[in-house]
């Protein structure tokens, strides 16, 4: 009995300094983000949100997000694909490359795409002939985004089709079944929520990266500015309505994909309870 | 044809596709890093790396780091235990904000923790008026914004061990005459120890190279508040790529250092489990 009654007290210990902790380093810079967008009233939030440096940066934070996650949809299908259903020399080198750019430090990763389209590059001259720009330019922050969440997508997707073996699959193609139909009848129907949740994962990181897009960034208001670089030339000014004003968007993406993410964990656990 | 023997068509064009994108993202540019480095001089190398200010960079940023994770650890391992053994209300919500560091982005959290902890934030006045410590623009903010994004790290990779732990092994403890104190370090953290070392290796890294949440809070004084990342940042800014390439480097090693200990521990750790040592 009186092992329970410890364990009370430290229930009661662990649980309150969880809820502190987690209290003022998640929930209070949210709620101070809030309260200081809305501080010039609800006027001057709009006013703030609907600058047109601001609408511009936002669109092309979007744009980058959705290359990123095109390019990483298709790579992560194809990558998993090929990893979990196939036997072939030099598979652990490839997952090691497929996760090296995490490992990596964002300023890092946008220094390597300097070294390799920057002016000093071998590979300089003949993009400057075709009159293509990467760095300092739209594509460099392309680029930058796709790196920064490339294994974002296969990695949810390889624990999943290694589970689910290789049977159907072969069964299908000994029926005489091609590629297509069987990823689209036999794969595609396993994966699915694992890889809306890869893109969730995906597009939170994309459309919130800094360090990498910084470097690439030519940090020219209106044509190379992403939201979070926008926000950084905001609070440089000391506008801080104006930088907690568009911060408060991305919050509130944040929040959308955590119930996202719940949601979908919930739903995809269901549907496997279902199958077994 | 021993090179595929399975029966599922379409190895070559996922291989193909596979090949194609990781060249462009990821193996040209390391390439280009490899041939950039090897065109650096050694001595020019050293010298760049081993400047006062560099060397300090490094200090600054490896001991915020290693501190912002310890602290990680010790919150990860008591969030994992609540969320696995206790019930209360609340838990569905501290276990779907545990992520919003990954969800985030740095800069805004960043900007937002730097104005709680400056001397007349919310938060920073507190500690200021009460023990005279400033937290923004000094190594303890640093370490403050590295704790924010290391906390789902250690949490997320402890939880899972801490659920596959059959209860017999407790009970068995238990009833052996063990407290709950020898129960959890003779029986529990053994088990979850590979665990919390893959957390605080993978927070470790990440810190290390954190860069968004970082710039705004630690004021970046020279000798001071100036972070590695910040450091190849302002060398880029001057054009000066041997230089960015060499601090980056140094700072690749040591991520691949730390990122080795802990696949060894890993790797030792599955050994024994299976029974080979």
């Amino acid at each position: 009995m009186e092992l329970r009654k410890e364990n009370r007290v430290l229930k009661f210990f662990f649980i309150t300094v969880s809820f502190v902790f987690l209290g003022v380093f998640l929930i209070l810079p949210l709620i101070y983000i809030v309260v200081t967008a809305l501080r010039d009233g609800i006027m001057g939030y709009l006013t703030a949100v609907s600058d047109e440096y601001a609408i511009k940066a936002a669109l092309l934070t979007v744009q980058a997000t959705i290359w990123a996650v095109i390019v990483n949809t298709i790579f992560g299908i194809a990558a998993a694909w090929l990893i979990t259903k196939y036997a072939f020399k030099g598979k652990k080198v490839l997952s090691t490359f497929i996760d090296l750019p995490v490992t990596v430090s964002p300023i890092i990763a946008g220094l390597i795409y300097v070294l390799t389209f920057g002016r000093q590059s071998d590979l300089y001259p003949i993009l400057d002939s075709y009159g293509i720009q990467i760095i300092f330019a739209v594509p460099g922050i392309v680029l930058a985004t796709i790196f920064v969440t490339f294994p974002f997508i296969s990695r949810e997707l390889i624990p999943v089709l290694t589970s689910q073996g290789t049977d159907e699959e072969e069964a299908a193609a000994l029926m005489g079944a091609k590629t297509f139909t069987i990823f689209r009848k036999i794969t595609f129907p396993h994966i699915k929520w694992a890889l809306l949740y890869g893109v969730v994962l995906c597009t939170a990181r994309a459309m919130g990266e800094f360090g990498a897009v910084s470097v690439l960034s030519g940090h020219l208001r209106g044509k190379t500015n992403t939201l979070p670089l926008y926000i950084e030339l905001l609070y440089q000014g000391y506008d801080f309505t104006g930088a907690f004003a568009a911060s408060s968007i991305l919050v509130v993406l944040a929040i959308v994909v955590l119930i996202l993410r719940l949601v979908i964990e919930k739903r995809g656990q269901k549907e496997l309870d279902l199958n077994k | 044809m021993n090179r595929h023997k399975s029966v599922i068509p379409g190895f070559g064009i996922s291989m193909g596709i596979t090949i194609t994108i990781l060249s462009i993202v990821v193996l040209i540019p390391l390439c280009s890093l490899v041939v950039f480095s090897a065109k650096l001089s050694f001595s020019e190398f050293v010298y760049t790396v081993t400047r006062p200010r560099i060397l300090s960079g490094y200090f600054v940023s490896i001991s915020t780091a290693f501190i912002a994770s310890l602290v990680n650890v010790v919150m990860g391992i008591i969030l994992a235990w609540i969320l696995v053994r206790y019930d209360f209300k609340g838990k569905r919500f501290i276990d779907g904000i545990i992520e919003l560091p990954f969800a985030l982005p740095t800069a805004v959290a960043g900007i937002s923790l730097t104005h709680l902890t400056t001397t007349n934030g919310w938060v920073g006045q507190i500690f200021y008026k009460l023990f005279g410590i400033q937290i923004a623009y000094t190594r303890i903010g640093i370490t403050v914004a590295l704790i924010f994004i290391g906390i789902p790290f250690v949490v997320r990779s402890v939880q899972p061990v801490l659920e596959k732990i059959d209860i017999q092994y407790e009970e068995a403890a238990f009833i052996l005459g063990a407290d709950a104190k020898t129960t959890f370090t003779k029986v529990i953290f053994p088990e979850i120890l590979p665990a919390i070392i893959s957390g605080f290796t993978l927070a470790f890294a990440r810190c290390i190279g954190e860069y968004g949440s970082v710039v705004f809070i630690a004021g970046n004084t020279p000798y001071e508040t100036e972070i590695a990342p910040l450091l190849i940042m302002s060398e880029l800014q001057e054009y000066d790529y041997s230089a960015a390439t060499s601090i980056a480097l140094v700072m690749l090693g040591i991520s691949i250092v730390i990122l080795s200990i802990n696949a060894i521990v890993q790797a030792s750790v599955s050994k024994r489990v299976n029974g080979k040592i």
